[in-house]
């Protein structure tokens, strides 16, 4: 076995010690980063690809039609009006779909938000497609104005025979005070 | 340099200063015996409340940092550190050794504890109380609605999580390194294999705690989002996180308790242990499975199938090496020439409401099954079972079997077995029904409940006083035989045990095994 230290009592809390800093960055290093790669590859959670979709052509399905539901929440002590413009639409997987949500700042002062998204049931969130999202980026609006904030996406063809029904759930967060305070959100 | 054959030095500073690996046992013991009084007296508050429906005598807001902190304590407080003090005293006598490796290490590692606990307790007289979130204080409860004594609670994590470490490395360096001439590691006693593996246990999975409150910190004050999904991040990785840790957790608890066992019941049976190679592999092969099984304390997270089942098989696997156990120790008392004494009582208690503690447990890990009985006083009952009628017991029953060589004085016979029987009358009572009121849907963690829960209830109050009282009978017992117990100088006080603590005299010396003895 690999020896350290010729003191044998050395030796061996050198490798513990070794082992217990090695398991406390393991969380950091592989644990957090991990967790983020598997709820990608298996769509857990039912989050959706934070980065805009390149639509690849292959026709639109017509046989199928799927109902999109809308949901739209303020987490905790976000003030502003925020939903969406139609609450449901009927859409062929392979079109592209335009929609917005509207948004209102009631404050007097700017704030910043950042919308996240969430798709029920969570299988479906790997065919769910967004070629165009607000959430993509934060979203800064002056005191007392009202904005439409776009969403483009695709159903993709190939979502199982047995989803007839997908909703897709904004949560908003009031991130003012993050970008503010010049930390970056991970 | 000064004599070698020196004694223990007076006053004060002989425990402040102290190296020596018995003084540093007995400060552990009696520091977590102290746990266990204050975290029991925070369960009376809980049994004291749930006694009757409806709000009785404190508010939910109180009962909440009651059912936390009585679990932090009693889980890092007196469980944990009890059998950290039972290493320091006896595996040094058990494998021929002089003392701990480290034995200024060893010093320091018991010295933080106090002021680790003293921390946490303090929360419960600071604005906002004491921690309300639940032992396993999931985000974005112990984050984002956390009372601001969450950070003290941190701290005090941190603090108890580094004496753990130290503990553990000094009995692995010991273990390893100071075993007498000829005791291979296939000859040591069973006690020190188990507290060997549940020492690596500690070493790999502390630091995973210590990183999940590190990240806690963070969220609450540096400005990231580990947990908070308003950044990117998850609470739901909170839970992954927490129970890779939680779940080695709570095989560090009972493996050592197996270890007890398993040197109690042969002595009280006067045949050697049954299977000690297949004892030795059944540890090693539950520590092991012990990493890959932590998902199963969150089924209803939204797992995938695949996820949940492969969480489940795991789960039922550890029955197997359980199981051996079990049958071993079993076994071992297969046509023994038993006698009934304190330990053996808490011994064999131990391994029949054990066992009742792994079936629920594996009716827990039935995933499908697992979804009707999630969070409810079902699981409460389960492990209790295995914490309290495990840990616990077999600590009693340690207790009970070293105390003679410790002390030089034997415990009153009859008071043990009477503290045993009310031990095991009132344990039961009080979480017996609990299994049915879980069942019947009763949540955990409420101050008040459904009137049709009431009745069970009540019982499971009375049975908690019970077994709460039987611990002061214990307190008085052990005080009784250290003050004025019957004096015995006999090496070997129960005919039936084997091993090395019992070849040097009784009470055991200051120093033992200065010269280390030929195991052959």
């Amino acid at each position: 076995m690999l020896r350290l230290n010729n003191n044998p009592v050395l030796d061996t809390v050198i490798k513990l010690v070794t082992t217990a800093v090695a398991m406390f960055a393991f969380v950091f290093v592989v644990m957090v980063p991990l967790y983020d790669v598997l709820c990608d590859a298996l769509g857990i959670n039912g989050k959706t690809s934070g980065e805009a979709y390149t639509a690849v052509q292959a026709g639109v399905d017509e046989s199928r039609t799927i109902t999109i539901q809308f949901v739209a929440t303020n987490n905790e002590s976000m003030p502003w009006e925020f939903g969406p413009s139609v609450t449901m639409m009927k859409v062929n997987p392979g079109a592209s779909n335009d929609t917005v949500f509207l948004a209102r700042n009631p404050l007097p002062q700017a704030m910043i938000a950042q919308a996240i998204p969430s798709v029920s049931p969570a299988r479906a969130a790997a065919y769910f497609h967004k070629t165009e999202c607000f959430c993509f980026n934060q979203q800064p609006l002056d005191g007392e104005t009202a904005t439409d904030m776009p969403l483009q996406f695709i159903v993709d063809r190939d979502l199982p025979q047995d989803i007839k029904t997908i909703t897709l759930s904004y949560t908003l967060f009031d991130i003012t005070d993050l970008v503010d305070g010049d930390v970056a959100a991970r | 340099m000064g004599d070698h054959h020196h004694g223990p030095a007076k006053g004060l500073s002989r425990w402040l200063f102290t190296t020596n690996h018995k003084d540093i046992g007995t400060m552990y013991l009696w520091f977590s015996f102290a746990m266990f009084i204050l975290g029991g007296s925070f369960a009376m508050i809980i049994r004291a409340e749930l006694f009757q429906p409806g709000m009785q005598l404190v508010d939910p807001a109180f009962f909440n940092q009651m059912t936390t902190l009585h679990g932090l304590v009693m889980v890092f407080g007196a469980i944990m550190p009890s059998f950290v003090g039972l290493a320091n005293w006896m595996i040094p006598m058990m494998i021929g050794a002089p003392d701990m490796a480290l034995p200024r290490m060893n010093n320091w590692s018991f010295w933080i504890l106090p002021p680790a606990f003293l921390i946490l307790a303090s929360t419960l007289f600071m604005e906002g109380g004491a921690p309300a979130f639940g032992w396993t204080f999931y985000a974005p409860l112990s984050t984002t609605y956390a009372p601001p004594s969450v950070t003290y609670f941190i701290f005090s994590i941190h603090v108890l999580g580094l004496s753990s470490i130290m503990g553990s490395i000094n009995i692995i360096a010991t273990v390893m390194n100071m075993r007498a001439p000829g005791m291979t590691y296939m000859k040591m006693p069973m006690f020190v294999w188990t507290w060997l593996i549940t020492a690596f246990l500690l070493v790999a999975v502390m630091p995973v705690l210590a990183g999940a409150v590190t990240m806690m910190l963070m969220d609450i004050h540096f400005g990231t989002s580990f947990f908070s999904a308003a950044g990117g991040g998850d609470p739901v990785l909170f839970q992954h996180i927490f129970w890779f840790f939680g779940h080695p957790e709570v095989y560090i608890i009972i493996l050592p308790a197996f270890g007890v066992v398993s040197q109690i019941i042969p002595a009280f049976s006067r045949k050697p242990l049954f299977g000690y190679d297949s004892m030795v592999y059944a540890t090693a092969a539950i520590a092991f499975l012990s990493f890959v099984v932590w998902a199963h304390h969150m089924y209803t997270v939204g797992m995938p199938v695949a996820g949940e089942l492969f969480f489940m098989y795991a789960t039922m696997l550890i029955a197997v090496p359980t199981g051996v156990k079990v049958f071993n120790w079993v076994s071992t008392m297969w046509r023994g020439a038993m006698t009934f004494e304190t330990p053996m009582l808490f011994a064999i208690g131990f391994l029949v409401l054990f066992t009742i503690g792994g079936f629920t447990g594996l009716m827990l890990s039935i995933a499908p099954a697992d979804f009707q009985y999630h969070d409810s006083y079902f699981v409460v009952a389960h492990f209790h079972y295995v914490m309290v009628a495990g840990a616990v017991f077999s600590m009693s029953a340690a207790v009970y079997y070293w105390l003679p060589k410790w002390c030089g004085r034997m415990y009153n016979e009859t008071m043990g077995k009477t503290h045993f029987w009310i031990s095991f009358i009132g344990f039961n009572i009080a979480f017996f029904p609990q299994h049915f009121v879980g069942l019947a849907g009763m949540p955990r963690r409420i101050p008040d409940y459904a009137l049709q829960f009431a009745d069970f209830n009540m019982l499971s109050s009375i049975g908690a006083f019970i077994y709460g009282a039987s611990q002061i009978l214990f307190l008085y017992n052990v005080v009784a035989t250290i003050v004025a117990g019957k004096p015995t100088s006999e090496e070997k006080t129960w005919d039936g045990a084997e091993g090395l603590e019992w070849t040097v005299a009784t009470p055991a010396p200051y120093h033992t095994f200065e010269t280390p003895p030929q195991v052959k």
